[in-house]
C-alpha cells in the first residue's frame, strides 16, 4: 500500500469498516477514562451529588436554595469571578511577554534553565508563606512600605489594600505568571524562524507578522493557558485564607468555613452546593472558551 | 413446632459460640483496651503501660508544638514510655479533628485522641469512648462528662496580646480605637470559623456593655475598628507578630504568651471587666487504632507531670485547684500566669450557638 | 539591538517582582529576637536537627517521581490517540483535565476520602498511595503544557510516516513524538514535580506527613523557623528542577531537518 492509499484508508475509515472500527479506536482512551473515572469523576460526583442531599441523605433542593439565597454567597461568586478573570488575563499577558523574552535567548542556555526551574517552583508556591512574603514586603510594616514612607510616599492612604481583593490579585500574579510562562513556552518554541523570514520576504513588517502569522497560530495556546490560569485562581484557597482571613469574600474561603468551622456553623451540604456552583461556572467558561476557539480556528482557514 | 425447635437450637448454638469466644479471649489473657473505661478495669496501670508499649505508636492531631507547650508534652511522653507520636494536621481546627475521625475510620492513621473545643466535643460524643483517668475525682463535675466520654483539660482567658515596643500600653479595650493602632489589630481567625476568634469578639462585647447572650456590641466595635482602618483581616501567625505586621492580637492568654519567646516585649492584657474563660476537652476515639496508647496518653496528661507541663505553657490545667491544695503544683509556673482580678465567666453551649448564629448573619457585613 | 534591550529590561523587572519577596522572607528568617538584636542563623541550623524531616523528604521525592512518570504514561498516549483518531473527544478530555482545578482541594477531599478509605483497608496504607490523587492534581498543568507542544508539531503526518515505515505504536510514541516535544514534556515534568513537592492539603487532610506537612509542623517551633523552612523548601525544589532540566538536555534532537521542511513555511492546518 502506498502512503496515499493508507491515508485514504485512515480518513475513510468510517465509510469502510463502519461500526467495526469504532470499538478499536476507543481502546486507546480506556486507561485514561478508567483512572480519571475512579479518582476524579467519582469524587467530584460524590461532592456534586451531596449538594442534592440533606443531612439524612434524602434528595432535596433545600441545601442549594439555602445556600444561594444568602447575600454573602452571591457576593462571593462575583468576587471570585472578578479575581480569577483579572489575575488570569493580566497573568497571561505578562507571562506571555516574559515567555517571549526567554524564548529570544539561547534554547539551551543557563539563563533559560534557571528561569524555567524558578518558574516551576514559583508556579506552585502559595499559601501562608507566599502571603507572608508579600506581607513582609508591602504589608503594613513591610520593608518596602516603610522605605516609601520614609521618602514621603504612603501607599496605603485608605487602608491596607493588600488585605483586600486588589492585594489578592497582585499576590495571585506571583504564581499565575510563572505558570503562564511554563505552559506557553512550548507553543512559543514551535514558532519557526522561517515564518518570520517568509513574512518579510513577502513584504510584511513586524505588525503583519504578529497580526496574520504568529498571532493566530499562538492564539489557541494562549487562550488555553488563560483558561488554566482562570481555573487556577478560581479554586485557590490557602493564599487567600492567609491574607483575607475574615468575612469569606470569595467562594473557596466560604467553602473552607462551611467545612472547618468549629463554632457550630459547619455545614458540609452547603459546602457541596457551593462546589457545585463552581463546577457549573467553570463549565460555562469552558463552553465560551470552546466557542472562542472554534471562531479563531475559522480565521485560520 | 419445627421452627420452634430450630430457633431454640439456633439460640443455644449462638450462646455456646458467644461463651466460647469470651472464654477464649479471657483465657488468652489479652484485654481489648478499646472498650476499657478505666485503668483499674483493664488490670491496672502496669498492664496499661505494657499494652501501650506493645502498640508502640500514638496518633495525635492538631497539636502544634507551640500550643500550650504541647511540644514538651509530646517529647515528655515519648521519653517516658518510648512510644512514638505521629502528629498530624498541626494547624487543624477542632472540626478538622472530628472530620479526620469520620473519614479515616478504621485505618491505622485515624487519630487516637482528640483535643477539641467544647462545642465540637458536645456535638460529637457518639464518636468517643468513655474513659476515666486515675485522677478523675480531682476534676469538678461541671468540667467533665458524667459518663466519661469527654473531660476538660486546660483553659485560659481571652486576652489582648501586644508588642509594647510598637504600640502604647493597653489598659482597656477602647484603647484599640486610637490612632496609634492603625492597621495593627488582628483576631486569631474568623469568628464564624474559629473558637478563639468567637471568644475574642465575645470578650470585646462584654467589655463594651454586651453580655454572654449578646455579642452585638462586640461586632459593632469591630466595625468601628474596621472603619478606623485599625483592624486587619490577615491571619495572625508567629511570623506576622514578630515582623510587626500584627502587633496586637486577640487570643487565648496562653497562646498569646507563647509570642513572648519571639518578641521579648510582648505583653498580655486581660480586661478586668471582661474575663472570659474557655476550656478545651480531651476525648478518645472509639475506633482508635492504638487504644491502650490513647488511654496511657490521657493518664499522662492528667498526671501531675502533664498538668504542670500545661501550666508551663501558661495554660490553666483543669486539676489546678486540687494540685494547689495538695502542693503538687509547679509554683514558679503558676506565678508566671497573667494576673487576673475578678471572676471569670464561661459561655454555655446554648450561648455559643446563639453567638455563632448572630455572627453568621452580621460579621461579614461588619468588617467588609 | 532593541530585542536585547527589551529582553534585559523584561527579565530585570520580572526578576525584581519575583525575587524581592523571597529576599524579604530570607531577611526575616535571619532576624534575632527583640529590638536591636543581632542577625542569627539559628532558624536555618535548627532545620538540620529535625529528625522526621528526612523521612518526609524521601516520601515526597518518591511521590514526585511516581506521579510524573504515571502522568506521562497516562496522559501523553491518550492525547496523541485523541488527536489522531477521535478529535471530537478533545473537548471532553480538556474539560476532564480542568476538573481538578474547578473545586478547591478541601472539598475534593470530601469526595476522595471514601476511595482512599477503601484503598487504605484493601490495598495499602502507605504514604505512596497519595500518588493516585497527585496524578489527578497535576492533570490540568501537564495537559496544557503537552497540548501546547503537540499543537506545534504535525502529529498526524509524523505518525502516519512512521507507521507506514512499519513502526509500532510504542516506537512511534517513544522515538517520534517524545523527542519532538522536549520542551512540553520537560515543562510538564517540572510542574508535576514542583506540585508534588509543594502539595500540602491532600497529605494533611489524609493525615499523611509529606514534606510540606513536616515543614508546617516544624514551622510551629518559632517564627524564624517557619520562614526559613519555607525558603529552604523553595531552594530544594529549585535545585531539583535544575537537575531535571539538565537531564532533559541530552534528549533534545536536532530539529534541523524538520525546520527546513517547506511544509512548515505555510500557516497550515493545526491538528
Amino acid at each position: 500500500m502506498t502512503v496515499a492509499d493508507r491515508s485514504a484508508v485512515i480518513t475513510a475509515g468510517r465509510a469502510i469498516g463502519g461500526g467495526r472500527r469504532l470499538p478499536l479506536t476507543w481502546i486507546g482512551v480506556i486507561p485514561f477514562f478508567a483512572y480519571v473515572g475512579l479518582f476524579l469523576l467519582l469524587p467530584t460526583g460524590i461532592v456534586v451529588a451531596g449538594a442534592f442531599l440533606d443531612k439524612n441523605g434524602n434528595p432535596t433542593f433545600a441545601e442549594i436554595q439555602t445556600t444561594l439565597s444568602q447575600d454573602y454567597v452571591v457576593r462571593a461568586y462575583w468576587n471570585s469571578l472578578l479575581l480569577s478573570l483579572v489575575s488570569a488575563v493580566v497573568g497571561a499577558v505578562a507571562g506571555a511577554i516574559l515567555a517571549y523574552a526567554i524564548v529570544l535567548g539561547s534554547p539551551h542556555g543557563l539563563l533559560r534553565r534557571v528561569v524555567t526551574s524558578m518558574a516551576g517552583v514559583l508556579a506552585q508556591f502559595g499559601g501562608v508563606t507566599l502571603a507572608f512574603a508579600f506581607i513582609a514586603t508591602i504589608g503594613g510594616a513591610g520593608f518596602l512600605t516603610v522605605f516609601l514612607q520614609d521618602h514621603g510616599i504612603d501607599i496605603y492612604p485608605n487602608g491596607i489594600w493588600l488585605y483586600e481583593l486588589p492585594g489578592l490579585v497582585v499576590v495571585y500574579l506571583y504564581f499565575q505568571i510563572p505558570l503562564m510562562v511554563l505552559v506557553f513556552l512550548p507553543a512559543l518554541d514551535g514558532v519557526r524562524p522561517q515564518w518570520r523570514e517568509a513574512t518579510e520576504s513577502l513584504g510584511g513588517n513586524s505588525w503583519h507578522y504578529w497580526r496574520y502569522v504568529a498571532g493566530p497560530l499562538l492564539f489557541p495556546a494562549f487562550l488555553g493557558a488563560t483558561l488554566l490560569l482562570f481555573a487556577n485562581a478560581f479554586s485557590a484557597y490557602a493564599t487567600a485564607a492567609a491574607l483575607i482571613n475574615q468575612g469569606n469574600p470569595i467562594v473557596p474561603l466560604a467553602i473552607g468555613n462551611l467545612i472547618q468551622s468549629e463554632v457550630g456553623l459547619s455545614d458540609p451540604g452547603q459546602a457541596k452546593a457551593l462546589a457545585l456552583g463552581m463546577v457549573v461556572i467553570v463549565a460555562i467558561v469552558m463552553v465560551s472558551y470552546a466557542i472562542l476557539q472554534r471562531r479563531t480556528a475559522r480565521w485560520l482557514q | 413446632m419445627n421452627w420452634h425447635r430450630f430457633s431454640r437450637l439456633g439460640l443455644a448454638a449462638a450462646a455456646v459460640l458467644i461463651v466460647a469466644a469470651c472464654g477464649s479471649s479471657t483465657t488468652a489473657g489479652s484485654t481489648n483496651w478499646a472498650t476499657v473505661p478505666s485503668a483499674s478495669a483493664g488490670g491496672g496501670m502496669d498492664a496499661l503501660v505494657a499494652a501501650a508499649k506493645a502498640e508502640g505508636e500514638l496518633n495525635v492531631i492538631a497539636l502544634p508544638p507551640d500550643w500550650a507547650n504541647y511540644g514538651a508534652i509530646i517529647s515528655g511522653f515519648t521519653a517516658k514510655y518510648g512510644i512514638k507520636i505521629n502528629s498530624a494536621n498541626p494547624n487543624g481546627s477542632s472540626q478538622d479533628e472530628v472530620d479526620a475521625v469520620n473519614q479515616l475510620g478504621k485505618t491505622s492513621r485515624a487519630p487516637d485522641v482528640l483535643d477539641v473545643g467544647m462545642k465540637v466535643a458536645l456535638a460529637n460524643t457518639s464518636l468517643f469512648a468513655p474513659y476515666e483517668v486515675q485522677t478523675w475525682n480531682d476534676i469538678l463535675a461541671s468540667q467533665k462528662d458524667p459518663n466519661g466520654v469527654w473531660v476538660q483539660d486546660y483553659g485560659g482567658y481571652m486576652s489582648i496580646g501586644y508588642d509594647s515596643s510598637k504600640v502604647p500600653t493597653i489598659t482597656s479595650v477602647d484603647d484599640l480605637l486610637g490612632s496609634a493602632f492603625k492597621g495593627k489589630v488582628a483576631l486569631n481567625g474568623d469568628p464564624t470559623k474559629a473558637n478563639a476568634a468567637l471568644n475574642g469578639v465575645m470578650m470585646v462585647s462584654l467589655a463594651e456593655g454586651g453580655s454572654l447572650d449578646n455579642i452585638g456590641p462586640g461586632v459593632d466595635f469591630f466595625h468601628k475598628l474596621k472603619v478606623a482602618n485599625n483592624f486587619v483581616p490577615v491571619q495572625a501567625t508567629t511570623a506576622t507578630v514578630k515582623s510587626g505586621q500584627t502587633p496586637v492580637v486577640l487570643d487565648w492568654d496562653y497562646l498569646s504568651a507563647a509570642h513572648g519567646t519571639d518578641v521579648p516585649t510582648w505583653k498580655v492584657f486581660v480586661p478586668s471587666n471582661a474575663i472570659l474563660g474557655g476550656y478545651y476537652a480531651q476525648a478518645i476515639n472509639k475506633n482508635a487504632p492504638h487504644p491502650a496508647a490513647a488511654r496511657l496518653w490521657e493518664e499522662y496528661l492528667y498526671s501531675n507531670e502533664g498538668q504542670n507541663l500545661w501550666l508551663k505553657g501558661l495554660a490553666r490545667p483543669v486539676r489546678m485547684q486540687a494540685m494547689q491544695a495538695a502542693g503538687t503544683i509547679d509554683a514558679a509556673a503558676a506565678a508566671a500566669l497573667p494576673a487576673v482580678n475578678g471572676t471569670p465567666v464561661f459561655l454555655s453551649d446554648a450561648q455559643a450557638t446563639a453567638a455563632g448564629a448572630y455572627l453568621a448573619a452580621h460579621w461579614a457585613a461588619a468588617i467588609s | 539591538m532593541s530585542t536585547q534591550v527589551f529582553r534585559t529590561a523584561t527579565l530585570f523587572l520580572f526578576g525584581l517582582f519575583f525575587l524581592v519577596p523571597i529576599a524579604a522572607m530570607f531577611e526575616f528568617s535571619t532576624r534575632g529576637n527583640g529590638i536591636n538584636a543581632s542577625r542569627t542563623w539559628a532558624a536555618w541550623t535548627s532545620i538540620l536537627t529535625y529528625p522526621d524531616l528526612t523521612d518526609a523528604i524521601k516520601a515526597s521525592l518518591a511521590l514526585a517521581a511516581i506521579t510524573s512518570v504515571a502522568m506521562l504514561f497516562l496522559l501523553l498516549p491518550t492525547m496523541v490517540w485523541v488527536r489522531l483518531r477521535i478529535p471530537a473527544m478533545k473537548s471532553v478530555i480538556e474539560f476532564i483535565c480542568l476538573l481538578p482545578l474547578t473545586i478547591p482541594a478541601i472539598v475534593l477531599i470530601v469526595g476522595l476520602s471514601p476511595i482512599y478509605y477503601w484503598i487504605a483497608l484493601n490495598v495499602s496504607d502507605d504514604i505512596l498511595t497519595l500518588a493516585f490523587g497527585y496524578v489527578i492534581l497535576v492533570l490540568p498543568y501537564a495537559y496544557r503544557s503537552l497540548d501546547a507542544g503537540l499543537s506545534s508539531i504535525d502529529v498526524k503526518t509524523l505518525t502516519e510516516a512512521a507507521r507506514s515505515l512499519g513502526a509500532s505504536w510504542p516506537t512511534v510514541m517513544w522515538r517520534i513524538i517524545v523527542p519532538n516535544i522536549p520542551v512540553a514534556i520537560l515543562n510538564a515534568l517540572l510542574l508535576s514535580v514542583a506540585l508534588v513537592l509543594g502539595e500540602y492539603t491532600f497529605a494533611n487532610l489524609l493525615n499523611y506527613t509529606n514534606l510540606q506537612v513536616a515543614i508546617a509542623l516544624l514551622g510551629r517551633a518559632n517564627a524564624g523557623v517557619s520562614i526559613s523552612t519555607a525558603v529552604a523548601s523553595l531552594l530544594f525544589a529549585f535545585v531539583l528542577l535544575m537537575v531535571i532540566s539538565f537531564v532533559g538536555r541530552r534528549r533534545t534532537p536536532s530539529l534541523g531537518a524538520a525546520a527546513t521542511d517547506p511544509q512548515y513555511l505555510t500557516a497550515g492546518q493545526r491538528t
